[in-house]
């Protein structure tokens, strides 16, 4: 019984400060319903009166959001399914293969995780702009085709797999190729997924490097395109809200979707017991 | 494994015909490697020392190399009250991030680590600052924020200026960087926590003073390898936070949220300076290094003091 009563207690604190975290987004939800005047009263009212739907109709009107999604989506998932290629190939190699310069290729790939992007955001600025990629996708992607922390997760999964698999489908007459598209992903698909979202979800709240690399309103991200409102002569905050919720959308519900794998690829390899 | 691999060569040597293949096998991984290869040479390796060859040099404003000037370009940032005030609030506000990012995770993780029924949203809720960018916080917290018709000074009965006094701008994008990182710090402490014992968690949980003496002596302990984790990590986004700073302040009032890559940013984009620009990354570079450095040997030392 009172285990009971204190299990209660506890599930209403953990609600009371689960809504208390969440509080920012919802009251911009709530914001997004209401009028200009409404916004604008004093004392400021949590609750819109009614179902308003003026700021995301403006917001529609005022900016290519659903362009700025699309370019978005697009950068995202081909860095996403560039990474995943990219580090499986190279843990694969790492994980299953023995040959010269195996250790200090290794090392040369990990230590990228030692340089902060945003010491040598300038540097790629000046690459990407003097090869003409400034405003265009692959500039856009290019420099996020690989990543060390990819290699190394999938390296540490590959890991666990026992190397008899990849000796007996050889001599079976599968090539190092065909044995890491075949058999090895297909039975890694967990740890891909983890990668895939985290990399996902990465990419879709980037900002710094499409804020520097593009200008025309039609190669804008997300984040930076509705960042723009804010610059916007006559600020809306309705409006600037209403654009927040429609991105906010793709990123919620990829992370709820995808949570578990999120969590463990988050937590893989750096929490040790 | 590799003795595995080793042996199936001699046998396969044996035969003629498979000889092609083992030749193959040997130059395939390097082929394998070749992307990720060529990928960080030109977008890591190159981009650093390029960076810190024109951290070396006099550049014009499109980051093209006049001349070799030596050391001149540090000089002149350590010289300037710009750059060491970025330095100076870039600490500070490392300070005011990390300890409440991780204490606050640490306080969700210990709320949610249960079997309760109905768990499983407040988890959620903890969490979703993750899947939240740091420009749509900005704008959210930017718009709570405003000092007449924002909701925080109304609900405190204040009038301040959170983003626009010199006073209080600093901590209130802060705040918001705590926030982004709370989710992160719920998720690495709850997992530390699936460490500890169940009983240790449970049979605590009624009595309050029992519990914070457990607290302290066990639990914290057992997971501190996890809280240091977080606490490095929390450091290191710190020193890179760019976009709260670009959207809520700009760097102001009077230089008083001029965080380092800010500084970075506005030297080069704003006043055309990529050398000083890339000597600025390259104390970046060297701050982060070093904290990575004490991050390894922490670890190796391992913080288990049980």
């Amino acid at each position: 019984m009172e285990n009971k009563k204190s299990n209660i207690m506890l599930l209403i604190a953990n609600l009371v400060v689960g809504l208390l975290i969440i509080s920012p987004i919802l009251y911009a939800l709530s914001v997004t319903f209401m009028t200009t005047d409404q916004i604008h009263t004093m004392p400021p009212k949590f609750l819109p009166k009614n179902f308003f739907l003026g700021n995301y109709k403006d917001v529609i009107a005022a900016v290519p959001i659903f362009r700025f999604i699309f370019n978005s989506f697009l950068v995202a998932t081909v860095v996403t399914i560039g990474q995943i290629i990219t580090s499986c190939l190279s843990a694969y190699a790492f994980a299953f293969y023995e040959f010269k310069g195996k250790k200090i290729l290794f090392i040369i790939m990990i230590a990228t995780i030692m340089v902060p992007g945003e010491a040598i955001i300038i540097s790629n600025y000046l690459t990407i702009s003097s090869l003409n990629l400034l405003d265009t996708y692959t500039g856009l992607i290019l420099p996020y085709l690989t990543s060390a922390m990819g290699i190394f997760m999938m390296r540490q999964y590959f890991l666990t797999v026992p190397i008899e698999l990849s000796e007996a489908s050889i001599i079976d007459g599968c090539t190092g190729l065909q044995f890491l598209t075949k058999i090895l992903m297909p039975i890694s698909k967990p740890i891909i997924g983890s990668l895939g979202i985290y990399m996902f979800l990465l990419t879709w709240n980037q900002y710094m490097w499409p804020l520097l690399i593009t200008s025309k309103p039609e190669m804008r991200t997300v984040q930076i395109g509705i960042s723009m409102l804010k610059s916007a002569e006559v600020q809306s905050f309705g409006m600037m809200l209403a654009g927040i919720i429609i991105i906010i959308i793709p990123s919620i519900f990829i992370f709820i979707i995808g949570q578990k794998q999120l969590i463990d690829g988050m937590t893989s390899g750096s929490v040790k017991g | 494994m590799s003795e595995i691999i080793s042996a199936k060569k001699e046998e396969i040597n044996l035969d003629p015909k498979e000889t092609r293949i083992s030749v193959k096998r040997k130059l395939e991984p390097y082929a394998f490697l070749l992307p990720s290869l060529l990928l960080f040479g030109l977008f890591v390796y190159y981009p650093f020392f390029k960076t810190l060859y024109m951290s070396f040099s006099l550049t014009n404003a499109h980051g093209e190399f006049q001349e070799f000037i030596g050391i001149q370009n540090y000089v002149e940032i350590f010289t300037s009250t710009d750059f060491i005030n970025s330095l100076v609030v870039t600490m500070q506000f490392v300070v005011i991030t990390t300890i409440p990012s991780v204490v606050i995770g640490l306080v969700l993780a210990l709320l949610a680590n249960n079997k309760i029924k109905g768990i499983g949203i407040s988890k959620v809720m903890f969490a979703v600052p993750i899947a939240v960018s740091s420009a749509s916080a900005s704008i959210i917290w930017g718009i709570i924020f405003h000092p007449s018709i924002g909701m925080l000074n109304n609900i405190l009965k204040t009038s301040i200026g959170w983003l626009i006094d010199p006073h209080w701008a600093l901590l209130s994008v802060a705040f918001v960087t705590i926030w982004m990182n709370v989710g992160v710090n719920f998720i690495f402490i709850l997992a530390g926590l699936k460490n500890v014992p169940r009983e240790i968690l449970e049979s605590s949980s009624i009595d309050g003073a029992r519990y914070f003496r457990k607290l302290f002596k066990i639990i914290i302990p057992m997971i501190s390898p996890t809280l240091f984790f977080m606490v490095f990590m929390d450091i290191m986004n710190a020193f890179q936070s760019f976009g709260q700073v670009n959207i809520l302040t700009n760097g102001g009032p009077g230089n008083s949220t001029n965080v380092l890559v800010f500084s970075i940013y506005r030297e080069a984009f704003f006043n055309g300076r990529f050398d000083t620009a890339s000597a600025q990354s390259i104390i970046l570079f060297i701050i982060m290094f070093v904290i990575a450095i004490f991050q390894f040997s922490y670890e190796k030392k391992g913080v288990h003091y049980s």
